[in-house]
């Protein structure tokens, strides 16, 4: 019984970092582009060098081709891959049946999401 | 300019994602005072790439190493309830705090790594002693086991005081979201020195802690603006390939040698921000 489960969370832990390792090239990748865009036109496509730091203005912005709203996008994926392992991990302990661990887990995303609720309310 | 200047940062990038790999040291403990004290960056927007730095650096190790078989899920998911909140409170304070404040604990925090390394160059082959688990351990079954390839043997373990690890990442998280930096140090010695769990299962554990950690205050600084494209970028890209490098040339290296080199370089940066905070300059 506790052998399956040791072999079940390993698999879910391969996955986990394969999960990772795709989230964080992709993150590299859009990043990199920006960059790239930002140096070839000198501008980051905001008077100033400014930048954008809300999630509207940024989407606007990477549909527009703005080199500092991709590098943004980059950056917002790349600070979403730990987040993302919480939600595996969350899947984990679930089909380990290990409730009281589903519980702590998502009590961490919900901390994590409140985070975010606090820095889109500009506290 | 700009393309000098992007170059410059990510070549400060990489060589602090080598250093952080070969010294075992989160690379947002190198990249503030570099960017701070040589480049002359406001430190509110060095503080906010480095927690960038912070993610890339753990979940880019997750890129070299697929599984880690010495971590311990459940106590990284449990303490992580202190770490993350402790990363708001400390992400909010750095707002409000005065910079000075910040200086000087930045490099109160620099001398305390220059200690701990020290002490880490002191230590030899430590015995593990029996631990007794306590009732905390054992209803959220904390305690583990790991496969350890030097003794090639099966090493169970059982982890206690779990109150008091508990609080003292509280106090990591808090030093993580107020100067951007990993505390992995910090973790350590929550895993290691107070619930006594053996050292090599504690430094994979703070490594996956780092990033769910650093996420928390990242968002906040996201949001409010203090990440900027333009410097964290290049930063993020260096430190990803840095790290990438330095654990595959860690193995051909002699660790001890660049420990003992790196000992007076903290020293001198630590006590830099501390007088800087101080408002005596050079």
């Amino acid at each position: 019984m506790n052998k399956q489960n040791d072999t079940e969370i390993q698999d879910v832990q391969v996955l986990i970092g394969k999960i990772l390792r795709l989230g964080v090239i992709i993150s590299a990748i859009v990043i990199l582009i920006g960059l790239l865009l930002l140096l070839f036109t000198g501008t980051t496509g905001y008077p100033h060098l400014g930048y954008p730091h809300s999630f509207g203005v940024i989407w606007h912005g990477i549909w527009h081709g703005k080199a500092a709203a991709i590098i943004m996008g980059g950056i917002f994926l790349l600070i979403l891959t730990p987040v993302l392992r919480v939600v595996v991990s969350i899947y984990a302990f679930f089909k380990d049946h290990d409730h009281l661990y589903v519980a702590i887990t998502t009590t961490v995303l919900i901390i994590l999401l409140l985070a975010m609720c606090l820095g889109i309310h500009g506290i | 300019m700009l393309v000098a200047h992007t170059l410059l940062l990510l070549i400060i990038g990489a060589c602090a994602g080598i250093l952080g790999a070969i010294l075992g040291i989160g690379g947002g403990i190198i990249l503030t005072p570099v960017l701070t004290m040589v480049l002359g960056l406001p430190i509110k927007y060095a503080i906010g790439a480095s927690i960038v730095a912070v993610i890339a650096t753990s979940s880019g190790s997750t890129v070299a190493y697929l599984k880690d078989d010495m971590l311990n899920l459940r106590v990284a998911m449990f303490l992580e309830i202190a770490t993350t909140i402790g990363a708001i409170v400390g992400a909010l304070l750095t707002g409000i705090a005065p910079k000075n404040i910040i200086y000087v604990l930045f490099g109160c925090l620099l001398l305390f790594a220059m200690i701990n390394m020290i002490r880490k160059l002191r230590q030899h082959a430590l015995q593990q002693q029996t631990v007794t688990a306590d009732r905390y351990a054992e209803h959220l079954r904390l305690n583990g086991h790991y496969y350890d390839k030097a003794t090639q043997q099966e090493v169970n373990y059982q982890v206690k005081n779990v109150p008091g690890g508990f609080m003292m990442m509280l106090g990591a998280g808090l030093a993580s979201g107020l100067l951007g930096i990993g505390s992995g140090a910090f973790k350590v010695i929550a895993m290691d020195n107070i619930m006594h769990m053996p050292l090599k299962p504690s430094s994979a554990t703070s490594n996956l802690m780092m990033g769910v950690t650093a996420a928390a205050s990242a968002t906040i600084y996201f949001l409010n603006g203090d990440i900027r494209p333009d410097i964290a970028a290049p930063i993020a890209l260096g430190i990803l390939c840095g790290a990438f490098l330095g654990t595959r040339v860690m193995q051909h290296l002699n660790s001890r040698l660049i420990r003992i080199i790196f000992i007076p370089i903290l020293a001198y940066m630590g006590f830099q921000m501390v007088l800087k905070g101080c408002g005596v300059h050079f």
